[in-house]
């Protein structure tokens, strides 16, 4: 049982990672439009709208918007050119 | 455009790997408690007002300063960099290699055989692919990167779950299926495999008394196979990080049965997929989420069979798994063919729009289809809350006939 053995590793074969930039950030939030991007996670809706509401009761000056995918699990161009076409941050949630 | 991702708090380990493996290892992530389900809106607002349990910051703070604090020098690049895994791990001795194993969670925490050159030369005999022929990609769930893998780790996996080199081309297919036996879902899936064709009996696949339990050597390593291989080869299934379960999942250690096409009095699973009778063929199931049991159809098996398909979840579609003499009673009672049953058991398949509804997962999965008018979903969603509504489409259950029939039994399975 003290005999040494040689095995194979039994992992597969990761990708290369490879970096991504981060968006530069903003300087300020008041007259800017935040999407808030609700992943359609059972109650998610309900969490988007109570975040919907505290930008309104406490940041007034920031235009928030709730916007949904179409489906679960999906990339929506579509969403994403909307967000795109007029949005200046994104919040994204939240599951479970 | 600047964001920022919102996580409940026990995803936290899974998102910053996941960021990490994207390149993004600073990706602005805030954190709420779990549950966000089943929570009120004056709950959800305490928590958006509240800490993030995490950071120990204020949740709102965490979120403004997420999108409004300027980048350092390491955001601006990302994180670029090589991952590698050696053809061979470092020598040692037996035991020492078994508690490597364990320790990096390369097993299903049983001992495994250990995968020496000489036995994974001796499973690749097993097949005419080339050793470093890539076969397939795997990942844990939708949102991770796919690892790919070649024969020979196929193989060195297939050793170490205990197969036979003669097993070894149902192992493969399984491997190059895209379908991981070690889904990292929440809800704890795993896989139920059925075996048809040839190959069934060409290695000595069991489908009589006992077929489901631990009883025959090709049933229960080419299942142990399947999961090991999925875990390892995706780039692995460890709680919090890669696996996210609730509960587990028993049929996670081993869950292939072959049909018993021999006994059945209906047409094998393949052959109604469009497979030839004498093609071979591995069908998977993803599920496994629950078991009902009962016997052959009797005086009030219309009943019991009700019970059993409302009783499942309802996106999880059933697999009735049948001892022939289950079968026998319904050809009796005019099922002539599994069409027939699955037809009467789709029309069966009851119960309210509001229980129906009331899923999370058919909220999660369903209800945006519904709404984008995809049927039967939509006019599932427009039902009245009281209106019975049929919940499977035949299409999404499936019959399979096995065992050799000491007594009738039917068993029902969430996919």
């Amino acid at each position: 049982m003290s005999q040494q053995i040689t095995v194979h590793d039994p992992r597969g074969y990761p990708p290369k990672v490879v970096g991504k930039r981060l968006a530069p950030r903003l300087t300020t939030l008041d007259g800017k439009t935040v999407y808030l991007v609700d992943c359609l996670f059972d109650n998610t809706d309900v969490f988007m709208e109570q975040l919907r509401q505290w930008f309104a009761e406490r940041l007034p000056a920031v235009n928030v918007r709730v916007i949904r995918p179409q489906k679960t699990w999906s990339d929506d161009e579509a969403m994403r050119a909307a967000i795109a076409a007029d949005g200046d941050a994104a919040i994204l949630g939240v599951g479970l | 455009m600047p964001s920022i991702a919102v996580h409940t708090h026990v995803f936290q380990r899974l998102s910053k790997a996941t960021a990490l493996a994207m390149g993004m290892p600073r990706l602005r992530q805030a954190y709420v408690p779990q549950p966000v389900v089943d929570r009120s809106a004056a709950d959800l607002r305490a928590y958006i007002e509240g800490q993030d349990p995490i950071s120990r910051r204020p949740f709102m703070q965490e979120v403004i300063d997420g999108l409004l604090s300027p980048l350092d020098e390491a955001d601006a690049q990302g994180l670029t960099f090589e991952r590698t895994t050696p053809r061979l791990v470092e020598p040692d001795t037996e035991d020492g290699l078994q508690r490597l194993f364990e320790k990096n969670c390369w097993t299903d925490m049983l001992p495994i055989v250990l995968p020496t050159e000489a036995r994974v030369e001796a499973m690749l005999r097993g097949t005419s692919h080339p050793r470093d022929k890539i076969v397939g990609r795997l990942r844990p769930t939708a949102f991770r990167e796919y690892w790919e893998f070649d024969v020979e780790k196929v193989a060195v996996n297939a050793v170490m779950a205990g197969a036979r080199p003669e097993y070894f081309p149902v192992i493969l297919a399984l491997a190059s299926s895209g379908i991981s036996a070690r889904s990292s879902s929440t809800n704890s899936f795993a896989t139920i495999t059925v075996v048809n064709g040839p190959i069934r009996n060409e290695i000595a696949m069991h489908s009589g008394i006992g077929v489901m339990g631990p009883y025959n050597h090709a049933n229960a390593t080419i299942g142990r196979a399947y999961g090991l291989l999925s875990q390892n080869l995706q780039g692995g299934s460890v709680p919090d990080d890669t696996y996210m379960g609730s509960l587990g999942n028993w049929y996670a250690y081993t869950a292939v049965i072959p049909e018993a096409e021999e006994r059945s009095p209906w047409q094998p699973l393949h052959v109604q997929k469009g497979f030839k009778p004498t093609e071979s063929v591995a069908s998977i199931f993803f599920g496994g989420w629950y078991t009902h049991a009962g016997y052959g159809p009797r005086a009030t098996w219309q009943e019991k069979m009700r019970r059993s398909l409302a009783a499942v979840e309802q996106y999880s579609e059933p697999l009735f798994v049948m001892d022939p003499i289950v079968a026998r009673g319904f050809v009796d009672l005019g099922f002539d063919t599994k069409e027939k049953l699955i037809a009467w058991c789709a029309d069966n398949a009851l119960m309210t729009a509001r229980e129906y509804w009331d899923n999370q997962w058919i909220q999660y999965l369903m209800r945006p289809r519904a709404v984008a008018g995809v049927e039967p979903y939509a006019s599932r969603l427009k039902a009245k809350p009281d209106e019975v509504i049929t919940i499977f489409q035949p299409s999404e259950i499936n019959i399979v006939v096995t065992s050799s029939s000491p007594a009738g039994r039917r068993r029902a399975r969430g996919r």
